[in-house]
């Protein structure tokens, strides 16, 4: 199987900073779903950065569908990053615009033309059970349907590659099972998702691959152990 | 390792992909009329703005319009002007009255008239109340004279040119002009029209300054959904476009601005201006910006409203990356 995500013994400090991340490799598969798990401050969410190119390693070699991140120019990134669709805890929804409108927007820079913009945002609402709030404001919703139209425009313009940073932090654990569930949907048709969470409980109860990271490395004996446990509940 | 389902082929785009000539006309009235409304959204604002970079550039914009009309004026008053030949003592009244004659003739003179010693010493004795102090003379001191009026429809270069020349006749003694501050008034028009220039240039820079520091809020204001522009892969180009868009308006509008304040204050002045005129003899009535004066003042603000907003973009666009 082809890896759309390849990390080679990376390593990444922010300026002057400690360590966040060292020496670790990991490898997604094309098409796979994975979790990525481990306390706060373990370095989940730089692993997620140094994949979207929010941030470049410091040592070893990314390597994003077949590209070495390294090669990416500055000028390259904007490209790069419509590949991926990434979500965040807080979705960052532009709050002076319609859900519509914030999940139009990968369209928008796109180009697609009104029609098929239309078309499509209506099928990500949709899929994400939003279609009847297309005309509200972001600040007019709940936090589990903002971090849906996050989700939505996350996934709008297809990108091959779902990055997601802690989408249920904020959620109860039944609005937390439908994001998840939403992601393993995605996943069905081909996406590859990777989703970092510490909610142990939620992910060891579905069968997919989980990536332990803590203190900055990837503990293999402590993975295993993990892994034991999703079989457990799996 | 758990279960990691097996690839399937990735989704496929349907609709037909836009041309690259379509998608700019898309992206580039979807900026326009994006940035037209967010302007029209805040109209005091936008306003104020527009205002301030008219002024600045009504500034210039008038100054100039004063030189060209007093350059006009001088221009005018050139009917007025006239300029004496003094002639040798040993010219004969007939060589000097077949000389003004021919001097009718040449190009760029309106009229000549010969004015013998006698008729000199005639008009001195009547004009200038020295008559008595003349009769203690022995002989009479006044050369002949030839008064020539240079025609008012040519450039003050040529009458001087002119001038030149006739003093090298042989039977002229001395050419004069007569009116000396004419000549002054077209050196300080010369000195007026450098320092409109310099003037120009200054207020460009601040219409520079006046735009980036607008586009430079306009930026910050909305660091929020540039970070999200970027962090979803809006090219800079598409990021930068409705900043460029926003520049642009702000320069149109101040150079209609402009535009009209320049002529408000022609109006106001054409009064008073007439009456001025009036005491040189002169016809002469001022005028509006010229038809090349307006586009050039139209397509300063333009370039200006541009160039501060891209200044503005390049500085700051690069710095704001998405936080997450």
């Amino acid at each position: 199987m082809a890896d759309i995500i390849h990390f080679h013994r990376v390593s990444h400090r922010y300026d002057g900073g400690p360590q966040i991340i060292s020496d670790v490799s990991f490898t997604l598969g094309k098409g796979e779903m994975a979790f990525l798990t481990g306390p706060s401050g373990a370095g989940k969410s730089t692993l997620l950065r140094l994949t979207a190119l929010l941030a470049r390693a410091t040592a070893g070699q990314v390597v994003v569908e077949g590209r070495n991140l390294a090669d990416i120019k500055r000028s390259q990134i904007p490209a790069f990053r419509r590949q991926i669709g990434v979500i965040f805890q807080n979705p960052s929804l532009l709050n002076e615009r319609t859900v519509f409108d914030n999940v139009a927007l990968p369209l928008l820079i796109r180009g697609h033309s009104g029609d098929d913009i239309g078309r499509r945002v209506r099928a990500a609402l949709d899929a994400v059970g939003l279609l009847p709030k297309e005309k509200a404001f972001p600040l007019t919703l709940s936090g589990g349907e903002q971090q849906r139209v996050g989700i939505a425009r996350a996934v709008v313009a297809k990108p091959p590659l779902l990055l997601a940073d802690e989408p249920t932090g904020n959620l109860d654990p039944q609005l937390a099972m439908d994001v998840m569930a939403l992601f393993m949907r995605f996943n069905e048709v081909g996406v590859s998702v990777l989703v970092a969470s510490h909610a142990i409980s939620l992910i060891s109860r579905l069968p997919h691959r989980v990536i332990h990271i803590e203190k900055g490395t990837l503990e293999e004996r402590r993975k295993a152990e993990l892994m034991d446990k999703t079989h457990d509940f799996g | 390792m758990t279960s990691a389902k097996p690839a399937k082929p990735g989704p496929r785009r349907v609709a037909h992909q836009p041309s690259w000539l379509e998608k700019m006309t898309q992206d580039h009235v979807r900026a326009i009329s994006g940035t037209l409304s967010a302007l029209a959204r805040r109209p005091i604002g936008t306003l104020l703005t527009a205002f301030v970079i008219g002024i600045t550039l009504a500034l210039p914009a008038g100054l100039n319009t004063l030189v060209a009309n007093l350059g006009q004026a001088g221009d005018s008053l050139q009917g007025s002007l006239r300029a004496s030949l003094f002639l040798n003592d040993d010219v004969s009244a007939e060589r000097g009255a077949e000389l003004a004659h021919d001097l009718t003739r040449r190009p760029g003179v309106s009229s000549a008239r010969y004015i013998s010693r006698e008729q000199a010493l005639e008009e001195f004795r009547t004009f200038s109340g020295f008559g008595e102090a003349l009769d203690i003379l022995k002989d009479n001191p006044l050369p002949a004279t030839i008064v020539v009026t240079p025609s008012a429809k040519q450039p003050q270069a040529r009458t001087e040119a002119l001038l030149k020349d006739l003093g090298t006749l042989p039977e002229v003694a001395q050419a004069k002009l007569d009116e000396k501050w004419l000549q002054r008034l077209y050196a300080i028009l010369a000195l007026v029209q450098r320092a409109v220039l310099m003037i120009a240039g200054a207020l460009a820079l601040a219409v520079l300054i006046v735009v980036g520091n607008t586009i430079r809020l306009d930026i910050e204001n909305r660091r929020d959904e540039i970070e999200v522009m970027k962090l979803i892969g809006a090219p800079n180009s598409y990021i930068r476009r409705p900043f460029l868009y926003t520049g642009l308006w702000y320069g149109l509008t101040g150079g209609v601005l402009a535009c009209l304040l320049v002529q408000a204050g022609v109006i106001s002045l054409v009064q008073p201006a007439r009456q001025l005129a009036g005491l040189y003899d002169s016809q002469a009535t001022l005028q509006g910006l010229s038809l090349n004066a307006a586009a050039a003042v139209f397509a300063a603000g333009l370039g200006l409203g541009w160039l501060g907003a891209f200044w503005a973009v390049s500085r700051h666009l690069r710095h704001i990356e998405p936080a997450t």
